[in-house]
């Protein structure tokens, strides 16, 4: 039951505008880097394209894919028409107008700071109000899916939510809470210097807050990935969820562990204790647990779907999955990123592992394969699988989606696996240029060739991608049917309380936060002499 | 469903996930704050809360070790993008009246024919930290210091304001302009230097760095040899001795060189 269809056909078509606009600076990025580029000897023009890719691909973009997705599956899994539909309507425009205002002083170079902000730089002020506007309206989004999920318990009480909603309910807590620390350290240090009334920053206290926000927001980013995963998968292959108590177990793991450990980020860091470090790092390993579940129930979940097919033998089932439905094909690929990409950043975590590859273009490899790659290739999945059902016209170019999906997937290889080897080999990362006229550098002028032209197959397959979206909003008028979502092989009439709600698990999200970064910010807060004067971005 | 049966040890998920999660915090937290601080030979700790707290990262003061004692001063001068920002009238009038005395090497116009720096249209930051370091010893020179050591903090802010008050003009050094050599765009990234357009003009400018376009060949070298060789110390955190230290004589040449034949940016000399 999809009413608001608009609203969800707004937030979708602004999320994948603003990404082909990202996308292609970021292939312009990559090319002006490499040897077969032309330097432009003006490096502000190349943080200033660099700012504007992060700020839409990691705040704008996956936070409208959720939210659309999210009232989506507010709909279609309860059943029941949207609450509140004004207010995700004023949600919407928030981040609309959230993201012009901060685009305009990228584009005029007065807010060249990279999407992580990096105090003691300074921007213009409107690029953080900006940025405060797109968190203020998705926090919309969060008091929305809440309050929709307790109007369907009011109706339904004692039954068990529908694990597309427990889930979407579980990332939206886990945004609220994680979007909490860039929050605080934009109101708090960076927005009171960007407006004139203080000189000074705490520039350490300041990456701190933002490492709160750093790694769960990945986690954010992948909930709509998750569930489709374990939604949308199975019964667009023709198979059953494997377990369903599983799934919840995976979402709940998210919440709990997905927050205290973003100082893995802050490694090199001298304003943080090696103690907390090594907690950080502790509960990022923790992290995969939820990931393995998750890698075990789906491709369970598909073996189920093979044998029904007739597959047999221990790996002969393989073969007979429907590997010509672009579903499938998706979850492959995202399976090989996030399999690549995971192993990774089990590196990255790992406290002196990171040494060899702290800053270095492993880094920028490996977010890019599992968030551009794993992660973005089941955002089309999501949009290909709901188009239909949208527009209320058919979507039938398979083999115009597949190649799309082959292509996203290709070019992201090529693009990362570059990048991860000359990571390795000491590459530095966040520099305008590089010199490969310089014997000592000259032999990974290849390898990122190689990247520079994945960059523009990553392009042709975004560009494909709108293209497919817009002829669907042309194609024949058909009748989708209701939207569903896969049904477990037990579906079981009761859940256990604890796998039915969420508080205990919010509780305990925000008892670890404490634990983990209280006395971190505390001291940081409470220590004189640690702030430095601020670095204004386009002042003599 | 209520909160009453959730919260309660008598659920089972209650007590197992609480347990697991608090059990999960203390073994990290005794492994991290206290085994691997003292699996570390080469730290001593007094006791486990010396540990505990070496590894929260507890600031602690160094008891009994004194700064060493610098055999020169060192520039003592803070600025920020705000310092001078917003000069009034008169404190351009007065330093107008000041710069009289400045003039026979830098020119009544701000420009020299001395090889002295050119200063009309300078940054205000740059000439106010030269004129508080040559006035503390930071800096030295035969010439200047004489004149520097008796200025009040109000007479080098008014002088600074006048100068960055002046039209910047074309100066006395006639040479075609030269393209930008490597090291002024590029920098030497494996050397770690950074390029020198990247603060001093040509591709972007940073605050407390001079712009330098017009400026004397002479001079321009000259500083950087004092940069290299340690004798000119006054930049902060060594940023430019680290720079000079790396280039060799050649890239010294062609970044003064290249600086000398470029005309002043106009267009900046009106804001």
């Amino acid at each position: 039951m999809l009413v608001n269809r608009k609203l969800i056909l707004a937030h979708f078509w602004f999320a994948f505008a603003v990404f082909g606009v990202a996308l292609t600076l970021g292939a312009w990025q990559m090319f002006i880097r490499s040897p077969i580029g032309t330097w432009l000897s003006n490096p502000e023009l190349y943080y200033r394209s660099l700012t504007a890719h992060g700020t839409v691909m990691g705040y704008v973009f996956p936070t409208l894919v959720a939210m659309g997705f999210g009232y989506a599956i507010s709909e279609s899994a309860l059943e029941q028409r949207l609450v509140g539909v004004r207010w995700a309507w004023a949600g919407f425009w928030l981040i609309v107008g959230g993201s012009i205002m901060a685009v305009i002083p990228i584009a005029l170079g007065r807010a060249s700071v990279l999407y992580t902000f990096y105090p003691p730089l300074i921007g213009n002020l409107f690029y953080y109000l900006g940025v405060v506007l797109v968190v203020v309206g998705s926090w919309i989004w969060v008091a929305l899916m809440s309050i929709n999920l307790r109007v369907w318990r009011k109706a339904h009480p004692g039954a068990p939510v529908p694990l597309a909603m427990f889930a979407n309910v579980a990332g939206s807590y886990l945004w609220a809470w994680t979007a909490v620390g860039a929050a605080l350290e934009l109101l708090l240090q960076i927005i009171p210097v960007a407006a004139g009334l203080k000189a000074t920053i705490d520039a350490g206290l300041a990456r701190v807050f933002f490492s709160w926000t750093l790694h769960a927001i990945v986690y954010f980013w992948l909930m709509p990935t998750y569930i489709a995963y374990y939604t949308i998968v199975p019964r667009a292959i023709g198979g059953r969820v494997y377990s369903d108590n599983m799934a919840r177990i995976a979402f709940i793991l998210f919440l709990v562990v997905a927050m205290p450990i973003g100082m893995h980020h802050t490694f090199a860091d001298p304003q943080v204790g090696a103690g907390f470090k090594f907690v950080h790092s502790a509960f990022t390993a923790l992290v995969t647990l939820p990931t393995f579940l998750t890698v075990f129930t789906i491709c369970a979940s598909v073996e189920i779907a093979a044998r029904l097919r007739g597959g047999r033998g221990m790996f002969g089932w393989i073969r007979v999955l429907p590997w010509d439905n672009p579903m499938m094909l998706a979850l492959a690929f995202s399976f090989v990123m996030l399999g690549f990409g995971g192993a990774g950043g089990l590196i990255n975590m790992s406290y002196q592992l990171d040494a060899s590859i702290h800053n270095t273009q492993w880094i920028t490899g490996h977010f890019h394969l599992i968030f551009g790659g794993a992660i973005v290739i089941m955002y089309f999945a999501i949009a290909y699988d709901l188009w239909p059902h949208l527009t209320g016209r058919e979507l039938n170019d398979l083999r115009l989606i597949r190649t799309q999906l082959w292509l996203w997937f290709i070019g992201m290889i090529v693009t990362t696996f570059p990048w991860h080897w000359v990571g390795i080999l000491g590459m530095p990362r966040r520099m305008a240029y590089f010199d490969f006229g310089d014997p000592a550098i000259a032999p990974q002028a290849l390898s990122v060739t190689f990247s520079a032209i994945g960059g523009f197959i990553l392009l042709a397959s975004g560009i494909l991608f709108l293209v497919i979206l817009a002829r669907g909003m042309r194609a024949p008028q058909a009748e989708a049917g209701s939207y569903r979502f896969a049904v477990a092989v037990h579906q079981s009439a009761t859940v256990p309380v604890a796998l039915n709600t969420h508080a205990l698990w919010v509780a305990l999200m925000i008892a670890l936060t404490i634990t983990n970064y209280g006395y971190p910010i505390l001291t940081l807060a409470t220590t004189e002499g640690t702030s430095v004067p601020a670095v204004y971005v386009g002042a003599q | 469903m209520s909160a009453r049966d959730l919260f309660t040890f008598r659920n089972p998920h209650f007590t197992r996930g609480v347990g697991i999660t608090a059990a999960i915090l203390i073994v990290t937290a005794i492994v991290g704050f206290i085994v691997l601080p003292f699996a570390q030979p080469w730290v001593q700790f007094a006791n486990v809360w010396d540990a505990i707290c070496s590894a929260a990262g507890v600031p602690q003061r160094l008891a009994g070790v004194a700064a060493p004692e610098q055999a020169k001063r060192l520039s003592e001068v803070v600025l920020t993008s705000h310092t001078l920002s917003r000069p009034s009238q008169e404190a351009i009038g007065r330093g107008a009246t000041l710069a009289q005395r400045c003039a026979i090497c830098h020119g009544p116009t701000g420009l020299s024919r001395a090889d002295s720096p050119n200063l009309a249209g300078q940054y205000a930051a740059v000439i106010y930290k030269e004129l508080h370091d040559f006035r503390s010893g930071a800096r030295t020179n035969a010439v200047m210091s004489p004149f520097a050591v008796n200025l009040t903090d109000q007479e080098i802010a008014d002088l600074s304001d006048y100068y960055a008050f002046l039209p910047r003009l074309p100066a006395y050094h006639p040479t075609p302009q030269l393209p930008k050599p490597s090291i002024v765009i590029y920098g030497a990234p494996m050397r770690g230097i950074a390029p020198c357009g990247s603060c001093h003009g040509s591709l972007d400018n940073k605050t407390g760095s001079p712009w330098l376009e017009g400026q004397s060949e002479a001079y321009l070298k000259a500083q950087l040899q004092a940069f290299a060789s340690g004798e000119r110390r006054n930049d902060i955190s060594q940023q430019m001795r680290n720079i000079a230290r790396a280039m060799t004589p050649q890239e010294i040449e062609q970044a003064a060189a290249y600086y000398a034949s470029q005309p002043p940016d106009i267009v900046k000399a009106v804001d």
